[in-house]
């Protein structure tokens, strides 16, 4: 850098921060020039997080220095950050479901200013970045894609110099993250650094000029991104490459699982209600269904899950057998098994064991025949070890609270609880959300093998490159109603991503022939 | 014609209490708390009332102290519901225990004393006009005040930032303290306005309507203003609508009896509730309805991290 070079907008020397039993951030040191669009690359847990929460002002670090414009600056709280031109944009939003889009941006800025105002600040802001949004819709009405660019939006109004991204991709389908990626471009080039965070090799990839890759909360690398390769940035930020999948023909069986022109309706507030929902999964093949969260997922889940046990008869099948009313115990007697999306509160419960955890799917191997049908402790635990070796599992042991095991550790005891239990049919929801790479590799396997052995198993996931890897088949649902399914070797992330805003044609003619 | 005149003016007169109560109730709602203390602020408030009432021998002293002994019932209730978190439900009914033991033990002394006479309330000559007079333009000054409450609520809540962020911090206290607002405080103050406004109901009661002080004499006034705001799906003017509409049952009622219709007395004052559980059962069959008024954090603690 040359001596008349502006400073970085963004300098962060030195920044540890430890908890009491990790180090979050182990002297983590970054810059951002004005106008940079500088990634933040690491795995779930790297210390990406923690990093951003001590920019926005919502975390001190034990040690380190920040310049914010050359100037040494600390936020004292999010507020004063947003005061000083940071500004965030968060992965779970915070926007209010009730209220119309003005609204809610009005909520985000200082009171000086009317609603009519802002109403003209989002028509004008609007124009210039390429963010179309209807000033007086309400919130609940807008999709995930729109209620990302309110949330971009509130933030653009606050005249950012520095605007926080914490994993925006994840909730949007692909032609949106492209809108996404033209919006940053232009913001960049009119002044405003971006700090990106994410695990996605290939974003980072095509969006950013710098890249600081985090492991184990330290910096293992600073790259240009668009210089390396999907290969290289992986081995920085998991410190080896990813594990190829196996992936053999499918010798299809039976029709295990079929849903038949399911149609229910949402008891969320804001849910969505399944309108004709039909597909069916065959002993031997893995089906996906992709989809931006939110368009029914839960909904469907419940419903096949026995959760919800309100789908009309005949409309959810196993094996021939009508079990849309049955309670989830009834159908895991006759063979499915579910791994639900939240690890903590419906997968295990966080504070027990995890031999006891075990009981929640496993008390019917686990009791005793007689009528008291106590369970045993001893066979809990048993099973548990051995879930723990099989699956490869770190935790302190089968008595280790289930909230005390990471992500990616949990999910790999939750999928083994459920894989160990020889099911039929296997429903995952969401397999490797928030669950590092290595175990991600590792579940995907499993699945596959489990597979391979004639289960039919059911993958729900909004991470398309995850379907593309394990599916045989994919569909797509969107507002309630899901796409004809087509085979994985036909099917394109574009296709997907069309599919995925709702466009498909009932002409499609990539309805499997065994329908 | 005469004694339907005088019905409606019996009709605003006995929903006047109900609507201010339910108006201070939409106020807390609005903000996601559920205080079931209603009638425990309510007949604390109507005892204070009636007591500096007496004291001082003027009303208006009266129900300021009615409003002051209901914020005070409501802070208390505020810190314990909403800075230590304890079951919104449950303090809220100990609150209504508490506040009928309480009053009963400060109204001991009051029982059975008179207030002074009030003088008449007639509008220079809108009163003397022929049923219109008698039904609208001959009441306390509290029904008119009722009305410009429901009214200035209406603007409060749906034309004004202070509104607006009430419905926010109803809505998501979680993305309101992220966008750095000051959740419990605001919830305080809102629980506090609410709680003065129950405190003008309870004093309206006991310093206008009855006006004397017995034990008990809310008789449910404040668990009827509860359901009513569910019956107004949280939004002022309708919650103004029901009040009068339940004021007029409670007064059908008693007409009825005054004309000897052969129906019992007992189930002439079940009215009331039985129109509260009938009203409660057809709007939670429409989701869409509650759905889009109904404050979303409605009696949920809220931990801000």
């Amino acid at each position: 850098m040359s001596a008349t070079a502006p400073p970085p907008r963004l300098a962060l020397r030195h920044i540890t921060k430890r908890y009491p039993s990790v180090v979050a951030n182990d002297d983590v040191s970054l810059s951002v020039a004005p106008g940079e669009i500088h990634a933040v690359l690491g795995e779930n847990g790297a210390g990406k997080s923690t990093l951003m929460k001590i920019i926005y002002g919502a975390v001190k670090p034990d040690s380190g220095e920040m310049l914010f414009e050359g100037r040494p600056f600390f936020a004292k709280n999010p507020r004063d950050a947003r005061s000083h031109g940071i500004s965030m944009v968060f992965q779970h939003f915070s926007l209010f479901d009730t209220l119309s889009v003005a609204e809610n941006i009005w909520l985000g800025l200082d009171q000086s200013i009317r609603l009519d105002q802002v109403r003209e600040q989002i028509a004008a802001t609007a124009e210039k970045f390429g963010l179309p949004l209807e000033a007086d819709r309400p919130v609940h009405t807008l999709s995930v894609g729109e209620r990302q660019r309110v949330e971009i939006m509130r933030s653009l109004l606050t005249q950012p110099k520095l605007l926080i991204l914490d994993e925006p991709t994840s909730v949007l389908t692909p032609q949106a993250v492209d809108k996404l990626f033209a919006t940053l471009r232009q913001l960049a080039a009119s002044g405003c650094s971006i700090l990106y965070i994410s695990h996605k090799l290939d974003e980072i990839r095509s969006l950013c000029t710098n890249c600081t890759v985090l492991r184990g909360g330290r910096v293992t690398g600073k790259v240009d991104p668009r210089e390396e390769s999907n290969a290289s940035l992986s081995r920085l930020m998991i410190g080896a490459e990813p594990p190829l999948l196996l992936h053999r023909d499918a010798k299809l069986g039976a029709v295990a699982l079929d849903v038949k022109q399911l149609t229910l309706k949402s008891d969320a507030m804001f849910g969505t209600n399944l309108d004709h929902i039909s597909l069916h999964v065959r002993e031997g093949e893995i089906v996906g269904i992709a989809g931006v969260s939110g368009n029914g997922q839960q909904e469907l889940l419940a419903a096949l899950s026995g959760e919800n046990p309100r789908a009309p008869s005949q409309s959810v099948q196993l094996f021939g057998a009508d079990i849309a009313s049955a309670p989830p115990n009834r159908r895991r007697s006759l063979g499915l098994f579910f791994v639900p999306e939240e690890r903590l509160g419906r997968g295990a419960v966080p504070v027990h064991s995890l031999a006891m955890n075990n009981l929640l799917t496993r008390h019917h191997e686990l009791a005793s025949r007689n009528a008291l049908a106590w369970v045993s402790p001893a066979r809990s635990r048993s099973l548990a070890k051995d879930i723990i070796a099989r699956f490869n599992v770190k935790a302190g042991g089968d008595s280790a609270a289930a909230k005390s095991l990471s992500g990616g550790n949990l999910q790999k005891y939750i999928v083994g609880r459920e894989i160990s239990a020889k099911p039929k049919v296997l429903i995952v929801a969401q397999p490797t959300w928030g669950v590092d790479v290595g175990a991600a590799a590792q579940i995907r396997a499993e699945l596959l093998k489990l597979r391979d052995e004639g289960c039919a198993v059911l993958v729900v996931s909004e991470e398309l490159e995850e379907l593309f890897e394990l599916c045989d088949r994919m569909h797509v649902i969107a507002k309630g109603k899901l796409s004809p399914s087509i085979a994985t070797r036909d099917a394109s992330v574009e296709l997907i991503g069309e599919w995925m805003s709702g466009l498909w044609t009932t002409s499609v003619a990539a309805e499997s022939t065994t329908a | 014609m005469n004694e339907l005149a005088l019905l409606i003016a019996a009709m605003l007169s006995a929903g006047t209490p109900l609507a201010i109560a339910t108006l201070g109730l939409l106020i807390n709602e609005r903000v996601g708390v559920v205080n079931l203390g209603a009638e425990g602020m309510m007949l604390i408030a109507a005892v204070c009332g009636f007591a500096v009432a007496f004291v001082t021998g003027n009303q208006w002293f009266g129900f300021l102290a009615g409003a002051a002994a209901g914020a005070c019932a409501a802070a208390l209730f505020g810190l314990l519901a909403v800075w230590l978190n304890t079951n919104q439900y449950a303090t809220g009914l100990a609150l209504t225990l508490f506040g009928g033991g309480l009053s009963a033990f400060i109204g001991i002394e009051f029982v059975g004393k008179k207030l002074a006479e009030q003088p008449k309330y007639d509008w220079p000559w809108l009163s003397d006009l022929p049923f219109l007079g008698t039904a609208f333009f001959k009441h306390h000054p509290m029904v008119y005040l009722a009305i410009l409450v429901a009214i200035a609520m209406v603007y409060l809540l749906y034309k004004t930032r202070l509104g607006l962020v009430l419905r926010a911090v109803g809505e998501s206290p979680e993305s309101a303290h992220a966008l750095g607002y000051r959740v419990r405080l605001i919830r305080l103050f809102a629980l506090m306005a609410g709680g003065a406004l129950c405190g003008v109901a309870g004093a309206y009661l006991s310093v206008v309507y009855a006006p004397l002080w017995v034990e008990g004499m809310t008789a449910g006034r404040g668990w009827i203003a509860l359901a009513l705001t569910v019956f107004a799906t949280w939004r002022p003017l309708r919650a103004l609508m029901g009040a009068y509409l339940f004021g007029g049952v409670t007064m059908l009622q008693l007409y009825l009896q005054g004309e000897g219709v052969q129906i019992p007395a007992q189930f002439m004052s079940m009215l009331p509730y039985l129109a509260t559980i009938v009203v409660l059962v057809l709007i939670s069959r429409n989701p869409t309805w509650i759905r889009t008024n109904m404050p979303a954090s409605l009696g949920k603690p809220f931990y801000p991290t």
